[in-house]
């Protein structure tokens, strides 16, 4: 270990480590830098974590000297991988770690969010737990705050505590800026061009929920993040008229028909936004079912 | 698992085994030949009945069956004759005629073709069978939403006109769509399969257990076994998105601790993934029967019954609504049997509530 300048090329730094995050399958790792991995402080604990951890982090930081069979090479090299994986996810929750994780996002090194409604927009790494190997890594997406599984089988087999279960909501708190703007575009199944009743009911319960929020939020005077923050009641109205012109364009039919379903349609809309105004009130009575239509009103 | 011609060389099934055409159903010639399925299909594609002859595999005038042969004599004698007027006049030698160019101009008009009647053909019951077939094997993949558990999918269109958007996948147990993760689908257009299918799909097999395995299943079942068989808004409510609700979210934690709401950076989108913890309250018919009766939840055993009905009556209650106070109270009635309320109600006149009525249901 002392033996710093044996090493006949001595001018790299991270030879070990740069071989690592340039190997297929570990495209969502960064790149530790000396400094960090070098302080024993970010590294409280995880020697009883990691196996041969000594040997393990001289392999990481390039200065592995111990002559040894392949079979205990090959169980170091495992360790320091893990290793390797478990400082990582100290390290991207650290400023320069942040920094670095974020250009790596703004390439999209992590993939792009597969929801159609989201526009491709890029994911994030992300763990369900931060205990080694229960869960494997998972993908997030800032737009709208959902999980995926990777693509990529390689990718699926990588540990989620390596980047740990904080990293990616630290990244929109230190940089609130990068917080996507969100969208209440959604998918609406139909057939031939009507709703189906079970889902539209259950689209019209959960936009009860977002306006619900939004009104929350609107009290506190937070934003909500939502295009067209000011007239949110008015918002909806226009979608949804959007989405009823668009089925017309859709469905062949006469357009005398189509002008004057569009037009029963809009109606039957107004007086549905009253009458779940009137439900919400009415309800509790009615049925006795108070948390619920709570919940919705 | 077609009933078409069967031999593998068939253009239609050498189509459907070409790479990216995976989620393509073999659509059967029965099905092609009949003329009403390809209604309207005339105007929307180039050289249509030479597209037609090719998914076929028919021979151009003279009805002999070497199927393969087409294309390569195409092939060789493309310069014996300069233009397809001329081949015309010569009777048997017309398909010689056809230039190299040509030729692929069919091709991409025939693949057009078959696409649109994919469209029909996959949304009538031989087709919807099949594609269930390729469903039950997995052929279209699974959510890529960690939270549904890899629900398999279902290819849908955005649009139903050729050229505008390309396939998606529809999940049923989050009721989203997502990009296939295969870049080699990119190149599938939507309207091939059409905006129809992926929902039709739901209603035709309502009894498909969504779910599909594991121990979160096991745990929901304990949850629902109650409502297991009730059926809400005309489909059973363990198939409305299974994969929405309470413990589906994803809650933004950082070190444990919960994001708040009132964060800048905190949750806003947890309304997209969730759904009543008692799905009876999307029942918004019954919902608007109980607010508007005197008497409280006894008719519970029609429920089935009604909500079924609501789909095949909706269109005349919309239509004898508005002034018409007899013809829909003829019409409540037979679709709400025994909702003496709901009567009583509409005898009151009350205009605006009774046109209401129907804006909840004829939503379908």
């Amino acid at each position: 270990m002392d033996d710093y300048g044996t090493e006949s090329d001595s001018d790299y730094t991270s030879y070990w480590r740069d071989w690592f995050i340039s190997s297929r399958g570990n495209e969502y790792f960064c790149e530790i830098d000396e400094e960090y991995l070098t302080d024993r402080f970010n590294l409280t604990g995880l020697n009883t974590e990691v196996q041969y951890y000594q040997y393990a982090l001289d392999l990481v930081t390039d200065v592995f000297d111990l002559d040894c069979d392949d079979e205990m090479r090959e169980t170091i090299e495992k360790s320091a991988r893990h290793l390797y994986g478990l400082v990582h996810a100290r390290y991207i929750v650290s400023t320069r770690g942040l920094s670095k994780m974020l250009e790596k996002y703004k390439k999209a090194d992590f993939g792009k969010c597969p929801r159609v409604m989201c526009n491709s927009h890029p994911l994030l790494p992300m763990g369900l737990s931060d205990v080694p190997s229960l869960k494997p890594v998972k993908l997030y997406c800032a737009r709208c705050e959902d999980t995926y599984n990777p693509k990529s089988s390689r990718h699926a087999s990588i540990d989620g505590a390596y980047f740990g279960t904080s990293f990616h909501n630290i990244l929109f708190q230190v940089y609130p800026a990068l917080v996507p703007a969100k969208s209440a575009e959604r998918y609406v199944p139909r057939v031939y061009g009507f709703k189906v009743h079970a889902a539209a009911a259950l689209v019209r319960w959960q936009n009860g929920v977002r306006d619900g929020m939004r009104r929350r939020l609107r009290k506190m005077d937070v934003e909500s993040g939502f295009n067209g923050e000011e007239d949110m009641e008015d918002d909806d109205d226009e979608e949804e008229e959007e989405e009823e012109e668009e089925d017309d364009v859709g469905v062949v039919e006469g357009g005398d028909a189509a002008a004057r379903r569009l037009l029963q349609q809009q109606q039957q809309q107004l007086q549905l936004a009253e009458y779940r105004g009137i439900a919400a009130a009415v309800g509790p009575a009615g049925l006795g079912a108070d948390s619920q239509m709570g919940s919705v009103a | 698992m077609s009933t078409s011609s069967g031999t593998p060389e068939s253009w239609i099934s050498s189509f459907c085994s070409l790479l990216g055409h995976e989620y393509f159903a073999e659509v059967s010639e029965e099905f092609i030949e009949d003329d009403f399925n390809l209604t309207g299909l005339q105007t929307q594609v180039a050289m249509y009945k030479e597209a037609l002859e090719m998914i076929l595999d028919v021979e151009p005038e003279d009805d002999d069956d070497e199927e393969d042969e087409e294309e390569e004599d195409e092939e060789d004698a493309s310069g014996d004759l300069q233009d397809g007027a001329a081949g015309r006049a010569h009777g048997e030698r017309r398909h010689h005629s056809r230039v190299a160019s040509d030729l692929s101009v069919i091709e991409s008009s025939a693949e057009m073709l078959y696409g649109l009647i994919h469209q029909r053909f996959i949304c009538s019951r031989a087709g919807i069978q099949q594609m269930s077939e390729k469903y039950e094997l997995g052929h279209f993949g699974v959510c890529p939403r960690y939270n549904c558990n890899q629900t398999r999918t279902l290819p849908v269109g955005l649009s139903d006109i050729p050229g505008e958007d390309t396939v998606k996948l529809f999940c049923p147990s989050c009721l989203d769509v997502y990009v296939p993760p295969n870049s080699r689908f990119q190149t599938v257009d939507g309207a091939f399969f059409g905006r129809t299918f992926g929902a039709l799909f739901l209603l035709t097999f309502p009894e498909y257990d969504l779910s599909r395995s594991g121990a979160e299943t096991a745990a929901q079942l304990t949850r629902t076994t109650t409502d297991d068989l009730v059926m809400i808004d005309g489909m059973y409510a363990r198939n409305i998105a299974p994969g929405l609700g309470r413990d589906k979210i994803y809650e933004p934690k950082i070190y444990g601790f919960r994001v708040s709401e009132l964060a800048r950076s905190g949750p806003r989108m947890q309304w997209l993934r969730d759904k009543p913890d008692d799905m009876t309250i999307l029942d918004e018919a019954r919902w608007f029967a109980y607010e508007h009766g005197e008497h409280g939840p006894d008719s519970d055993d029609d429920d089935d019954d009604e909500s079924m009905n609501v789909n095949n009556n909706s269109t005349t209650t919309t239509t004898n609504n508005n002034n018409n106070n007899n013809g829909s109270r003829h019409a409540a009635r037979r679709r709400l049997a025994g909702h003496a309320a709901q009567r009583q109600r509409r005898q009151q006149n009350r205009s605006p509530m009774n046109v209401d009525a129907n804006g909840a249901e004829s939503e379908l």
